[in-house]
C-alpha cells in the first residue's frame, strides 16, 4: 500500500556538518536519502524502513570529484551522470563509467548516487563489482571524525555494512594505478536500462609477454553481496592463457559462488553464465595480447 | 506518540514562474505538479521510476518526478511538458512527434518528449544509438519505438536549422 506523506518527516540540513549533527544527536533515528531512486520506490510501496528522513541530495561537500596525482576522490553524492561525464573516470576507471551507463535510465542516472548504491548494499548493484576490482577505499565521516576503510571490507553480509548509525560515506577513493590494464565488463539482464542484473562482471588484467601478471575479477548477483573471485584469480595468476586454463578458470568461477533462485533468474543459470563471462573475458584478453 | 510532521513551504520555479507551495516534504513532486499546480501533462505510470511517464526537467536534467520528494525541489527550476514552449507554437519535438506518428495513446509522450529535450540539450545531433540510450528509461506500449526515435531525429534536424 502506498505511503501517506503526512506520516513522514523529511529535513534538508543543507550542509554535511548539519546532517552529521542530526545523525549524532539521535543515531539510528534518521534515514539518509540522496537521489531517492531506491528509497522512493520503497516509499511508494509502503515499505520504507523509517519515517524520519534527512536529505543529502546536492550537498556540495558530497557532490565533487577531486583528482590528485595519486587518486580520484569521488564524493558519495555524485550521480551516475557525474561519473559518466567525468573525463578522468572515463579514461582511467572505464569499468565504473560503464557501470554508471548501465544503471537505470538517464533520469535515474541523474538522481542515483554512488554512495547510495554502496549503502543500499544490493548484491545486484552494477557499480559495486567495479569498486571491488579497483580496490576502492571509502572515507566514512561522522560528528566523531573520519575513518578510511577498504571497500572490500565494507559489506559484511546481505544488505549489511560496517557503517555506524551516525556515519555517512563521504568519499570513494580510487588509486590511479591501472593504466596498462585491460578491462572487461558485462551485464546480463532482461535489458540494459532499468533492469536489475541477473549476473554482472567487472574484470581487470595486466599481461606481460602473454603471462597474466595481475588479474582481478568481481561479480554481482552471484552471492549475498558483490564478490571478488579470489580462487579464480589465483588459478590465472602467473599463467599463460590457453584453452586448458580457460576451462579451469570457468570451473573455478562457477564453484566459488553461491547464487540463488529468485524472480530474476535461477542459481544454475547464474553459475553457468558467470563461467561463460569469465571465459569471454579470458578470450578477449588473449585476443588483445595477440593483437598488441 | 510523536506528533505528525507539519506541511512545509517550498519555493520553486515551474515553467518559468516562481511558485510557493505548501506540502508535506515527502510529497512526490509529481503529485504537487498535478494536484496543486494543475499540470496534468506529466503522467503516473509505474510510480517507481521504471517507465519515465512522469519525466520532467529539474535544473536542466531529466528526472522521474514520482521519485522526487518535493522538499528536494526547493529552489529548483522545473520544466514540464506544459512549459516546453510558450504561446501557441509547438516545440520542434512536439511537431516532429505529430509528423512522424510518434504518439498513439499519448500516455508516455510527455515523458518521452521531456527526456528527448534533455538529450537534445546535451547532444544536438544524436545518432540513433544515442537517441535509444537517451530514451531507454521511457517505456511505450503502443506507438512503437521506431516512430518515436524517428521523431527525435527529425526534431534534431529542425532544431539545428534554426
Amino acid at each position: 500500500m502506498r505511503s501517506d506523506p503526512a506520516d513522514f518527516e523529511l529535513v534538508a540540513p543543507g550542509t554535511l556538518s548539519a546532517a552529521l549533527s542530526l545523525l549524532a544527536e539521535q543515531p539510528g533515528r534518521w534515514l539518509p536519502i540522496a537521489g531517492g531512486t531506491d528509497l522512493m520506490v520503497q516509499y511508494a510501496g509502503g515499505k520504507l524502513g523509517g519515517s524520519r528522513l534527512v536529505s543529502l541530495w546536492n550537498l556540495p561537500e558530497l557532490r565533487r570529484i577531486d583528482v590528485s596525482k595519486e587518486e580520484v576522490g569521488v564524493g558519495a553524492g555524485c550521480t551516475y551522470t557525474d561519473l559518466r561525464e567525468h573525463e578522468v573516470i572515463a579514461r582511467e576507471f572505464p569499468l565504473l563509467a560503464s557501470a554508471a551507463r548501465w544503471t537505470g535510465g538517464v533520469a535515474n542516472q541523474n538522481r542515483g548516487t554512488l554512495g547510495g548504491n554502496i549503502v543500499n548494499a544490493s548484491p545486484a548493484a552494477d557499480s559495486l563489482p567495479a569498486l571491488l576490482v579497483y580496490e576502492a577505499e571509502l572515507i566514512l565521516v561522522s560528528a566523531r571524525g573520519e575513518r578510511r576503510v577498504k571497500y572490500l571490507d565494507f559489506h559484511t553480509g546481505y544488505k549489511k555494512t560496517v557503517l555506524a548509525a551516525d556515519e555517512l560515506i563521504r568519499t570513494v577513493c580510487l588509486a590511479r594505478r591501472f593504466t596498462g590494464y585491460i578491462s572487461y565488463s558485462r551485464k546480463v539482464g532482461a535489458r540494459n536500462a532499468q533492469a536489475i542484473s541477473k549476473v554482472c562482471v567487472a574484470a581487470l588484467a595486466r599481461l606481460e609477454s602473454g603471462v597474466v601478471e595481475d588479474v582481478r575479477i568481481a561479480a554481482g548477483s552471484v552471492a549475498p553481496m558483490p564478490v571478488r573471485l579470489r580462487n579464480t584469480e589465483l588459478v590465472l595468476k602467473g599463467q599463460v592463457i590457453d584453452a586448458a586454463l580457460v576451462r579451469r578458470a570457468h570451473e573455478s568461477a562457477t564453484a566459488e559462488v553461491r547464487p540463488i533462485d529468485d524472480i530474476r533468474s535461477t542459481a544454475a543459470y547464474r553459475s553457468a553464465v558467470l563461467g561463460n563471462l569469465v571465459e569471454e573475458f579470458l578470450n578477449e584478453l588473449s585476443k588483445d595480447e595477440h593483437g598488441a | 506518540m510523536s506528533t505528525r510532521p507539519a506541511p512545509c513551504e517550498v519555493s520553486l520555479t515551474v515553467n518559468g514562474e516562481e511558485r510557493a507551495i505548501r506540502a508535506y516534504p515527502m510529497e512526490r513532486l509529481l503529485d504537487v505538479l498535478r494536484r496543486q499546480l494543475g499540470l496534468t501533462g506529466s503522467k503516473e505510470g509505474c510510480g517507481e521510476g521504471e517507465c519515465g511517464s512522469c519525466s520532467v526537467l529539474m535544473d536542466g536534467a531529466v528526472v522521474n518526478s514520482c521519485l522526487v520528494p518535493v522538499l528536494q525541489a526547493q529552489g529548483a527550476k522545473i520544466v514540464t511538458i506544459e512549459g516546453l514552449t510558450s504561446g501557441s507554437q509547438l516545440h520542434a519535438l512536439q511537431q516532429a512527434f505529430l509528423n512522424c506518428g510518434g504518439a498513439q495513446c499519448g500516455i508516455c509522450t510527455p515523458g518521452i518528449i521531456m527526456a528527448a529535450s534533455h538529450l537534445l540539450s546535451k547532444r544536438p545531433r544524436p545518432t540513433l544509438q544515442e537517441i535509444r540510450d537517451g530514451l531507454s528509461g521511457n517505456l511505450c506500449r503502443c506507438t512503437g519505438y521506431a516512430q518515436i526515435c524517428e521523431a527525435v531525429a527529425e526534431a534534431a534536424v529542425q532544431g539545428n536549422m534554426g
